[in-house]
Order: C-alpha cells, then sequence, then structure tokens
C-alpha cells in the first residue's frame, strides 16, 4: 500500500506544556487509523497539525497527491487551501461550527462542490439530493435550514457537506462526541459504511476505545504529547505493552 | 479659488492617488488600499469618487456628475460646482461631451468612448462583505479565488426565491480572477461594465480602496449555467421621452398610489426628446 | 522625602472646586457666555443634551452645557439628575408625527413624492471648508415658507401595496423605562425608549458596523422628517385633550429589504428613530439599530453586536457608562493590595513547581 500521509518527528509546545513531543507516523491510503488517549494528551493537536490548521514549530508533514510526497509546509497556503476544499475533508465534533445554519441543507452541501467551480444549479441539487439520501436523511429536507435539524441530523449532513467532493483523506474529530448514546451507533455505521464504500483514508480522533475498535485499521495511543503504543488496532487493545494502554483498555466496559 | 491647490487636493496626495490607480490598472479588480484623505464632503457622499477625480482632473476636462442617473440631483449638483470651484474645469450634463465622468449608481445610457473615463462611489468595495465581515478574512478568500460563499449565496436565492434577489450591486468577476463589486448600480447596468472602450475606476474613500477596470475587459456578473444573470428593469414607458429600453425611476404622484415613471439617465431622456423634435420639425 | 498619608480630602475637593470654577470661567477679560447664546447658538448641542438627558427642556440643556464647559455627557448627566427631581404629573396623548409642521422632510427611496422633498436647514450639500471670516456676516433674512398642509408618510405610500411590513409596534401602554428598570426580553417599545435617549456615538457606531457587515439591514431612509408636533394631555378633570405647547422631533422610518424567513414572507420590513431637537445622524442609527435588534422576532440568525438587544440596552445609556468607566480612577487600593499578595503567592508556586522539573 502506498503512503499517502506521513508526519516526521513533529514537535510543538504551548508555553509550558509539550502538546507533541516527537510524534511520527505514517497513513496508507484508504487506511483508517485512529489517535487515542484521554484529554490533554496532544491528540487533537495532531489532528490539527496533519490536516495543515496548525503549524508545528518542528517537524515535517509530507502529503503525496500522486506526484511523489511533499512537505505541506513548502506547498503555499493557495495550494493548502485548494486541498482542504476538495481532496481533504474534515469532521468536527460540533456540526454547528462547520455548518452555515442559516443557509439551507442543499446550500451547504453544494459549497464546496461551487467552491470547485460547480455552475449548474440543477445538478448542484442533483448531487446534494443524492448524498442526503446516502447520509439517509429525507431528501425533502433538501431545502430547509439545518437550524431546525436535530443533533444527529446536523452530524448526517455535516458528513454529506465533506464526502461531496469525494475527497480521498478526511479527518475526523470525535465525530461521535457530542450526540446521545443510541445515535451514536447509528452515526458509526454510517461512517464505517460509507468509509469502506468510497475506499477514504481516515484521520480519527477519539477518546472513546469503542469507537476506535469499531471503525480503525491502526491505532496509536498518545499521552504527554507522546506516542507510547502503536499498531493494530485488535492487536494493540487485545494485547497492550503499555502500563497507559492496558489501563485504558481496562477502564472501558467488555462489549 | 485663492488658497487651495488646483482640484482642492495637494500634488503629492494626487501623485499616491494616481499609483494606487496605476496598480489597480495593472490587476484589474483588485481592491488597492490607498490614503484615503478627509474631503470637505462627508464620508458616505462620494469621497472616494471625489478624490479620484481630483487626483485626475486637468484644466481641460470637462466634467459631468450624475447621481442615481441625473445631473439636477443635489449630491451632483454639489460634486459639481465643487470641481468648478476648486479647478474651474468647464462642466457638462452631456454624457457625450464629458472626458470624466463621475457617478453614484447609475452607468449613463450612452455609450462611453475610449477617450472617457468613468468614477464610480463606491459604498462598500468588498463584495463579499456581507458574507464575511472581516475585511483581513476577506482579503485572504480573495487571494485564494475562494469565492464558494458567494455562489452559495445565490443558490440560496434561486431556491428560496426563484431568482436571485441581488436586485443592485450584484457581484461579477473582472477578467477571470477577482470578484468585484460593481458599486450599488442597479444590475440593469452590468452588461455595460463588459468590455467597455472607458476606463472605469471605482473609489472607496471611507474604506479607503481603489480598483479599477481598464478598458476592453472582462466583467461577468454571476451567475449559474442553468440560471443566467438577467437584470430587471420596470416594464414601463417613459413618460417624458417614452424610452422602452431605459432604466426609469418610479415617482409617487399622489397619495392614491399613483405612480409616474421617467428615465433616471436626465441626460439620455433629453437627448431623446430633442431628436423626436428634430426629427418632427 | 517623607511619606505623607493621604488626608484631608476635604481640603483638597475645595481647592479643586476652586479651580474648576475659574478654568470654567476662562480668560475673565473675555466676557461671558449667557445660556440663552448657547440655545440660540448652540442648537445641535442642546438637541443632543435633551435626548441624552430625555428631558425637553432647550433653556436647562443650556445651562447644563454652559455649566459643563461643553462635555455634552456630563451636561446630560447634570440634565437627568435635575430631571430626578421633578413629580411625573400626567402622561401625555402619543404624538402625532404625521401632522408635523415640517422643516425639512427627504425620502432617499423615491425621486419625487406627495408633500414633496425639502432639505430644510441641513449641511447635507455644504462643503466642509472652514470659514475663517468672524464674526460671521448677518445672513439675509427670508421669509421661510411651510408646507402648509401634512405630507404623508412615504412608509404609509409603500404599506398601501403591502410591500411593507404593518406596524409591528404594539398598541396595549407602552411600558416605561423612567417607572421601571429595564428587564429582558425587552419589547419593542422599551428598546426604542432607551435608544432614544442612549449616546449618540454608541448608536452610530452600533448602526455603522450593521452597514459594514456585522448584522447586515439593507436599510433604505424611507424618509426623515424635522418639525414641531403639538403636545397634549389629557387632565382627568377634563376627560377631553387640550394642547399644552410644541416640541421639536426628528423622526427617521426606515425601511429595510427583507429576504423572508420560515415565519414571514418576503417584504421590506421597518426600522424607527424618533428624538427630541433637529438630529438626523441620531435618528437614522437609532433606526438602523432598532431594526438589527429585531433579528430574532423575523427569524434571521442573532450573529453581530448590533443585534444583540440585551448588548445594546445595556451599554447605550452614557450617564451609565460614563460613571462606571470613570469610577475606575477612584481608590481601589484595598482590592489592589489583595490582587498583589495572590499574584505573588502564585508566582511562588510556579517558581517552586519550575524548580522540581
Amino acid at each position: 500500500m502506498i503512503t499517502l500521509l506521513e508526519a516526521h518527528a513533529l514537535h510543538h509546545r504551548f508555553g509550558r506544556t509539550a502538546a507533541l513531543d516527537d510524534v511520527s507516523l505514517t497513513l496508507r491510503r484508504h487506511e483508517i487509523l485512529a489517535i487515542v488517549g484521554e484529554s490533554g494528551s496532544g491528540k487533537t493537536t495532531l489532528l490539527n497539525a496533519l490536516s495543515g490548521r496548525l503549524t508545528p514549530q518542528r517537524g515535517d508533514i509530507l502529503y503525496d497527491d500522486g506526484g511523489g510526497p511533499r512537505a505541506l509546509a513548502s506547498c503555499g497556503e493557495v495550494v493548502l487551501r485548494k486541498l482542504q476544499r476538495a481532496r481533504w475533508g474534515y469532521i468536527a465534533q460540533d456540526p454547528r461550527s462547520a455548518l452555515r445554519l442559516d443557509i439551507s441543507a442543499g446550500g451547504n452541501i453544494g459549497e464546496r462542490l461551487m467552491a470547485s467551480g460547480a455552475r449548474h444549479y440543477g445538478d448542484i441539487r442533483a448531487i446534494a439530493t443524492h448524498w442526503l439520501e446516502a447520509v439517509e436523511i429525507d431528501p425533502a429536507r433538501l431545502d430547509d435550514l439545518p437550524r431546525y435539524f436535530s443533533g444527529g441530523m446536523l452530524q448526517r449532513l455535516q458528513i454529506a457537506a465533506t464526502l461531496v467532493t469525494a475527497p480521498e483523506l478526511v479527518f475526523m474529530d470525535e465525530p461521535t462526541g457530542g450526540l446521545d448514546v443510541s445515535v451514536q451507533a447509528r452515526i458509526l455505521d454510517l461512517i464505517r459504511s460509507l468509509v469502506r464504500r468510497l475506499g477514504l483514508a481516515v484521520v480519527l480522533v477519539t477518546h472513546d476505545i469503542g469507537v476506535a475498535r469499531l471503525l480503525a485499521d491502526r491505532l496509536i495511543v498518545m499521552r504527554h504529547g507522546r506516542i507510547v503504543e502503536s499498531g493494530l488496532t485488535d492487536q494493540v487493545l487485545d494485547d497492550p505493552h503499555d502500563e497507559y494502554t492496558q489501563l485504558l483498555v481496562a477502564s472501558v466496559l467488555p462489549a | 479659488m485663492q488658497g487651495y491647490n488646483f482640484a482642492y487636493l495637494d500634488e503629492q496626495t494626487k501623485r499616491m492617488i494616481r499609483r494606487a490607480v496605476l496598480k489597480a490598472v495593472a490587476i484589474p479588480g483588485h481592491q488597492v488600499p490607498f490614503a484615503s484623505r478627509e474631503m470637505p464632503l462627508p464620508y458616505g457622499w462620494g469621497t472616494g469618487g471625489i478624490q479620484l477625480t481630483a487626483a485626475l482632473i486637468g484644466p481641460d476636462d470637462v466634467l459631468k456628475v450624475i447621481d442615481q442617473g441625473a445631473d439636477d440631483t443635489t449630491n451632483a449638483v454639489s460634486i459639481r460646482s465643487f470641481f468648478a470651484r476648486v479647478a474651474g474645469v468647464r462642466t457638462t450634463t452631456r454624457t457625450t461631451e464629458a472626458s470624466l465622468i463621475q457617478t453614484r449608481h447609475r452607468i449613463p445610457e450612452t455609450p462611453l468612448r475610449a477617450d472617457q473615463i468613468i468614477i464610480y462611489q463606491v459604498p462598500m468595495p468588498d463584495p463579499l462583505y456581507r458574507l464575511e465581515p472581516s475585511r483581513p478574512v476577506a482579503r485572504r478568500l480573495h487571494a485564494m479565488v475562494d469565492y464558494g460563499a458567494m455562489h452559495v449565496k445565490l443558490y440560496e436565492d434561486i431556491t428560496r426565491f426563484g431568482r436571485v434577489a441581488v436586485s443592485y450591486d450584484h457581484p461579477v468577476m473582472v477578467n477571470q480572477r477577482y470578484l468585484m463589486s460593481p458599486s450599488p448600480i442597479p444590475a440593469f447596468d452590468n452588461p455595460k461594465l463588459h468590455r467597455s472602450p472607458a476606463l472605469q475606476l471605482f473609489g472607496a474613500g471611507r474604506e479607503k480602496r481603489i480598483y479599477a477596470v481598464p478598458p476592453f475587459t472582462s466583467v461577468v456578473s454571476l451567475d449559474f449555467e442553468d440560471h443566467e444573470f438577467n437584470p430587471q428593469r420596470a416594464p414601463q414607458t417613459c413618460a417624458l421621452c417614452g424610452s422602452t429600453t431605459s432604466y426609469l425611476d418610479e415617482m409617487v404622484i399622489d397619495d392614491q398610489g399613483g405612480r409616474m415613471f421617467a428615465c433616471s439617465d436626465t441626460d439620455f431622456c433629453e437627448q431623446q426628446r430633442q431628436a423626436q423634435h428634430d426629427h418632427a420639425a | 522625602m517623607a511619606y505623607v498619608a493621604v488626608k484631608g480630602g476635604e481640603v483638597a475637593i475645595g481647592a479643586a472646586h476652586a479651580w474648576l470654577a475659574r478654568v470654567r470661567r476662562g480668560d475673565p477679560s473675555l466676557p461671558q457666555i449667557d445660556a440663552v447664546q448657547i440655545e440660540a447658538q448652540l442648537g445641535r448641542a442642546v438637541d443632543r443634551v435633551m435626548a441624552e438627558g430625555a428631558l425637553y427642556d432647550r433653556h436647562l440643556a443650556a445651562l447644563a452645557i454652559l455649566q459643563a464647559q461643553g462635555d455634552l455627557i456630563e451636561a446630560a448627566f447634570l440634565l437627568r439628575a435635575y430631571r430626578t427631581t421633578l413629580p411625573r404629573l400626567i402622561d401625555t396623548e402619543p404624538v402625532d408625527t404625521g401632522a408635523m409642521r415640517l422643516h425639512r422632510r427627504i425620502s432617499a427611496i423615491f425621486k419625487d413624492l406627495p408633500g414633496g422633498q425639502r432639505l430644510g436647514p441641513t449641511t447635507d450639500y455644504t462643503h466642509r471648508l472652514l470659514d475663517f471670516e468672524r464674526p460671521e456676516p448677518e445672513p439675509v433674512i427670508t421669509t421661510i415658507a411651510r408646507t402648509a398642509s401634512p405630507a404623508p408618510r412615504a412608509t404609509d405610500l409603500l404599506g398601501a401595496e403591502a410591500l411593507l411590513e404593518p406596524d409591528p409596534s404594539g398598541t396595549g401602554e407602552p411600558a416605561d423605562l423612567t417607572m421601571a428598570a429595564l428587564g429582558f426580553p425587552a419589547g419593542r417599545d422599551l428598546r426604542l425608549q432607551t435608544l432614544a435617549r442612549g449616546d449618540e456615538g454608541f448608536l452610530l457606531a452600533l448602526g455603522y458596523s450593521t452597514q459594514r457587515g456585522y448584522g447586515n439591514t439593507h436599510p433604505f431612509v424611507g424618509e426623515l422628517r424635522v418639525g414641531e408636533v403639538a403636545v397634549a394631555i389629557t387632565p382627568p378633570e377634563l376627560g377631553f385633550a387640550i394642547e399644552i405647547g410644541d416640541i421639536t422631533l426628528t423622526e427617521c422610518q426606515m425601511v429595510n429589504q427583507f429576504a423572508g424567513s420560515k415565519a414571514v414572507p418576503p417584504q421590506f420590513t421597518r426600522g424607527y428613530g424618533l428624538c427630541f431637537g433637529h438630529a438626523d445622524r441620531r435618528a437614522i442609527a437609532m433606526a438602523l439599530v432598532d431594526r438589527s435588534m429585531r433579528a430574532e422576532d423575523l427569524g434571521e440568525d442573532v450573529k453581530a453586536p448590533a443585534q444583540n438587544a440585551e448588548f445594546v440596552l445595556s451599554h447605550c445609556d452614557n450617564v451609565e457608562a460614563t460613571g462606571f468607566v470613570e469610577h475606575l480612577k477612584l481608590p481601589h487600593h484595598v482590592d489592589f493590595q489583595s490582587a498583589l499578595e495572590t499574584i505573588r503567592a502564585m508566582r511562588r508556586d510556579a517558581e517552586a513547581s519550575d524548580a522540581r522539573l
């Protein structure tokens, strides 16, 4: 498998706290990588660095768009924004912060298409309708404002609005974090089936071992800004070597 | 006028403005910051346009000033008399006679020529300001050609009203690169911006920006392939000259809802009537 | 130098007041200004102080301006403090601005309309060139024509076509800001009362912010009118209204383009400004902010400062604001001493933990 994204020796400090302390990793095409750890472990800083939202103080991030690996830091803001607008996606924990609540569901889904040059109103609507169906929202809600949507529907809409440009790499920050347990399970199912069907590569941040077990091929465990353990998800969770990972796994009730 | 330089501004300030104009012409549609000065008319009255006019006008120029298309509206009269006073130049109401035309909210009906400059007064130079009020953020969006939000706005209009609800200041793409505010001209006037032989300059005094559309530059009103830009004019006929193609003002003539429609471009209306008169004679 | 304990406040205050009186008087070789002159020649300052002082009395406002050395917020404060001492005898009937004897009436939305456009005594089209000629030559006295018949409101002409929403103000007994504390949510009656006496600079800045994209309201000045209206009261013993005098008011009817929402169809909506005296800026700004604060009622997203009614209303009173901002210069050394000790303790802790690392 070909490497899509690579991080080398990332370092980043916030004041006296080391948020990233010598972090390296690789992500392959079509692979789902989970970053787990408790809050303050540096996992969100790592996600922000990998997705180009934060420039780490030291270290390199390389992305291979098919033409060979290229350092994000050297590709410039214009190229980076283009990547973020089409080939990459970012799914935030709070869909309200990512969506435009005063713009219809269709407009929200259409935004990334239009930003990438789509100029046919009818086509944009047809694609938006298709995506509402794909995330199991009634297509009759196409012209409704998301302001009146439930939390679960908002998250589905954010997923549709992100995947509409067929990205190859999606970053997810606690995508089910703010939802009721019953809704969480359905959203996780949806994410799992879409990710497999579309062959996406995903970097997923979660503090929930259960979410990682369900979605991820590989797993890294972070603590105090360092990677304390990494490997195939089942291996790490069934046979944790690091003391902290053992604690983390033990604290989860058996399924 | 004694005690003041020709055309009010000092020569240094004029040069500063001309440099901004040159840059603006070199990058069509891009908003160039300039050190806008306080003028003896308030911000909002056309200080950007006045500064451009002051920086460009020479003793041989013939100046026309219109507001809402008309030469006789109070603000147009005021600005014209200002330049007559501080520059002593010849003024005119005839579009064809003018070498410099300063305008607020209209483009004359009479097509402009290559030896004319039209100066627009601009209140809000950034077409994105309603979607993104922060100017530093909007500037980045321009740099990244990130205009998706503007199309989302048009998408929403069509979805909710079946048409684009922007009736004036309809945003345009200049030279396939910069999204630009045409100033609050009615959408009806937008097509006149496209490949105009005249140099078109835009001045926003309060917001301290100058931008330009050089002669024969492509200016395309934002739309969708299947919902083409379709500007509106009142379907009536001008009550004075009978024009069915010019942009019309609506006037209330009584308190029973009586209305009258007449050309907003007073010079055009006058010329039409003159031509009819000559023809009849 | 020996330490001098800060005592003897009374002497200091007495000396400060004597100095203030001298500064206020200025060069004694120059004639004193009289309040009558201020009333006659600084009319706009008088208007502003009456509005922010929430008391219509030209002479008292002029007196306050003089006493405050031209500091208009201080003058409004003086007027408010005086107003406190006045009993409220009776409520007037609502004034009828439609019957206003007009000095000025302009509409930005029609080129012409019944009743005509009337500029009145405006600086709108003057060229702002400092005039060094003093004293000013006496102006030529011309007879000022007044419109005999009242002009219809431009907004009524629009409303006839149902393109403009009906006036959203209620019909019941209005709330009274002077008799009860401002509470939230505040109805439009309370909001308008608060704005009418709000700080002109604050209203101006907020109104301006909406025009620059922070809560845009797509405004058009439907009509701005200035003139005199009759004030009438209905004494209970008479049972009918009698006119007791005239006041000068400025009224702005804003017409705002509105795309509609789930609850309201596309139409023009209203913003309203009304204030004492001749004050275009205040009335227009007030109308912008009034419309902005209706965002929530009209189903618009509330994002910008001017749309947040609680924020706007809680901070627009300049007598309250100046008091609290300026009170920072009063002694706070007891609080400061405790802050000092806390910072010292926190730094000690931080240094100790650094040393452990």
